[in-house]
């Protein structure tokens, strides 16, 4: 399957996310990755260092952008400044799909700068259904929702996770960020079985799926994008890619960040997969 | 009881106000809001506990969160003012400062805009190094604004040559002018990486790291007048003369370029003799820096 509407027919492969610690290495050796995620919010800026460094990268590597505060269920609408800005970098980076997560972090115009949950209930969707779908048509390209981790859950909630998730794509008709370590950190912290979520997710709108590692305490998981992916993770990520077929594949660190070739090593695991799943589609073929 | 159902907009107003509230000095969530209810009463009208936490424990992994999250952004632009300050008194400052001044930005780059402005106003954070603070802080601020504002096409010298007294003129966004009361510049120098910070979506752990000693130069007050700027995508700091400083601020301010030079030498000591040769190597320094352009239209006709 090459790629779907939601990621504009693009196959992708395995990338990473683009930080700071790995510039220095990338320039020098030049390595072969895929493509490269970026947080658009880094680079939303006039001028200066951060937007010359994305240059020199989209000389010679592919980018898409995933945001960080959209923040597709806040009541309150966007700042068109926030707009415009991303506005002008989707145009920079010519990204073939955008992403951002199903969650709310401001209201009225205070900001808290986390990913919130959202209660799954009829009026979050439809406030959400709203935003995603102005959001979408003033970018001009595919949005794909990212679902969060979360460690609370709420006494409003008329649905599951997964049932709200599946009734805002398809109804604000975009795509779906699949993020299989926070199905996982969420899962453990709300009791409930991953595999459910991963198989009753709308497999024709994920567009793009995060692997990542988490930080487990006594009472929950955070997710901390600081560790390697671990099993549970993989196995989520394995019956993703055979509902979803061959998905661009992005792997998240974000702190204690070890090399550029141990987190490039990490993300080409998802290849393994990859390669599995395609070799099932050619036997079944034959 | 009240049985109605929280609006999503109440339900995101009354979160938002949980999770920013500041944290006990054990780093807890509040037991009590500001408005006397009961944190366990209020987390549990809109959060469910599970088998492990109860509504407030889950409300309080936000709220820890929150404050981890926008604490260490401050501290990451404000390296120098914290090594200054102490680690204890910088968090007591970010906390008061991030009560009076919650982020209105989608970015936490714009988080310590208000800082040196609030500072001048609550001396009480900062000590006996309040004014030592205030320039770090100001220089810190003026390096965020320096390392990614804009940069529009300069003037030449040739073209800075062919105007005349009536006209105005504009600074490089880049270019930021601070008057200091100490020569702190060279301390914040020191205590600067180059690089900035990269916003995530990963939660964020507890800065355990050790108060850092705050082993300052010796520093004699004496008035400073400095210009933040941006050569080739760094940051660099030059001292400026203070008439140089003046009639700097007064191109900025939009005044008329023979009104903004005389400005620049109305409290001047030097030689009225001195004034043209001064202004010509000014302009020439500048020129070569980038630092003239022509007014931004757009934003004269939207003002």
């Amino acid at each position: 399957m090459p790629g779907n509407r939601f990621n504009a027919f693009q196959n992708h492969g395995v990338g990473i996310g683009l930080r700071i610690p790995h510039y220095r290495h990338i320039f020098s050796r030049k390595p072969v990755v895929d493509w490269f995620e970026i947080i658009s919010e880094n680079f939303m800026i006039d001028a200066g260092r951060p937007l010359a460094v994305l240059d020199q990268i989209l000389e010679q590597y592919r980018v898409v952008q995933h945001g960080v505060s959209m923040y597709f269920g806040s009541v309150t609408a966007p700042d068109p400044e926030h707009l415009r800005r991303l506005k002008t970098l989707v145009r920079r980076t010519g990204t073939p799909w955008i992403s951002d997560h199903l969650c709310w972090g401001s209201v009225d115009g205070t900001y808290t700068h986390d990913l919130l949950p959202l209660p799954y209930t009829w009026e979050a969707v439809e406030r959400t259904i709203e935003r995603v779908r102005m959001v979408q048509d003033y970018l001009e390209i595919p949005v794909a929702v990212e679902n969060v981790s979360s460690y609370a859950a709420f006494t409003a909630s008329q649905m599951t996770e997964w049932e709200f998730l599946t009734e805002v794509v398809e109804r604000a008709d975009c795509g779906i960020l699949l993020d299989v370590n926070n199905i996982y950190v969420s899962a453990m912290n709300h009791e409930f079985e991953p595999m459910d979520y991963v198989n009753a997710v709308p497999a024709h709108r994920v567009a793009q799926i995060h692997i990542a590692g988490h930080s487990k305490y006594e009472k929950y998981i955070l997710d901390t994008h600081d560790h390697p992916v671990i099993d549970p993770v993989w196995h989520l990520y394995a019956r993703a890619i055979a509902r979803c077929g061959p998905t661009p594949t992005l792997l998240e660190w974000d702190d204690h960040i070890p090399s550029f070739d141990e987190v490039h090593a990490e993300a080409k695991k998802a290849e393994r997969y990859l390669q599995r799943h395609a070799g099932e589609l050619a036997g079944a073929a034959q | 009881m009240n049985l109605q159902p929280m609006s999503l907009a109440d339900l995101q107003r009354e979160m938002a106000a949980a999770v920013m509230m500041p944290l006990t000095a054990d780093e807890d969530m509040r037991a009590q809001a500001p408005d006397g209810r009961a944190m366990s009463e209020v987390a549990a009208s809109f959060i469910a506990p599970n088998s492990r936490l109860t509504a407030f424990e889950r409300l309080e992994i936000y709220n820890r969160q929150y404050w981890y999250r926008v604490m260490g952004a401050l501290a990451e632009d404000f390296p120098a003012l914290r090594t200054v300050l102490g680690r204890s008194r910088f968090e007591a400052l970010s906390i008061a400062y991030l009560t009076a001044h919650p982020s209105r930005s989608f970015s936490l780059r714009n988080l310590g805009s208000e800082l040196s402005a609030w500072l001048a106003d609550n001396p009480h954070f900062t000590g006996r190094r309040h004014l030592l603070a205030l320039d770090v802080a100001r220089i810190e601020w003026a390096f965020v604004e320096a390392f990614d504002s804009a940069e529009r096409t300069p003037l030449t010298l040739d073209q800075i040559a062919t105007l005349d007294a009536d006209s105005r003129l504009a600074l490089q966004p880049h270019v930021q002018l601070i008057c200091l009361n100490y020569p702190a510049d060279d301390l914040v120098l020191a205590l600067h990486d180059g690089e900035k910070r990269q916003a995530s979506e990963a939660g964020v752990k507890h800065d355990d790291s050790p108060e850092a000693p705050a082993r300052l130069p010796k520093l004699r007050r004496r008035p400073t007048w400095v210009a933040a700027h941006r050569v080739d995508l760094a940051v660099y700091y030059r001292r400026l003369q203070p008439e140089e400083f003046v009639t700097l601020t007064s191109i900025r301010e939009g005044q008329p370029l023979a009104e903004a030079i005389q400005s620049g030498f109305a409290d001047s000591r030097i030689p009225a003799a001195r004034w043209p040769q001064l202004v010509r190597e000014w302009f020439a320094t500048w020129a070569e820096l980038g630092w003239i352009c022509a007014p931004d239209l757009d934003a004269l006709i939207k003002t």
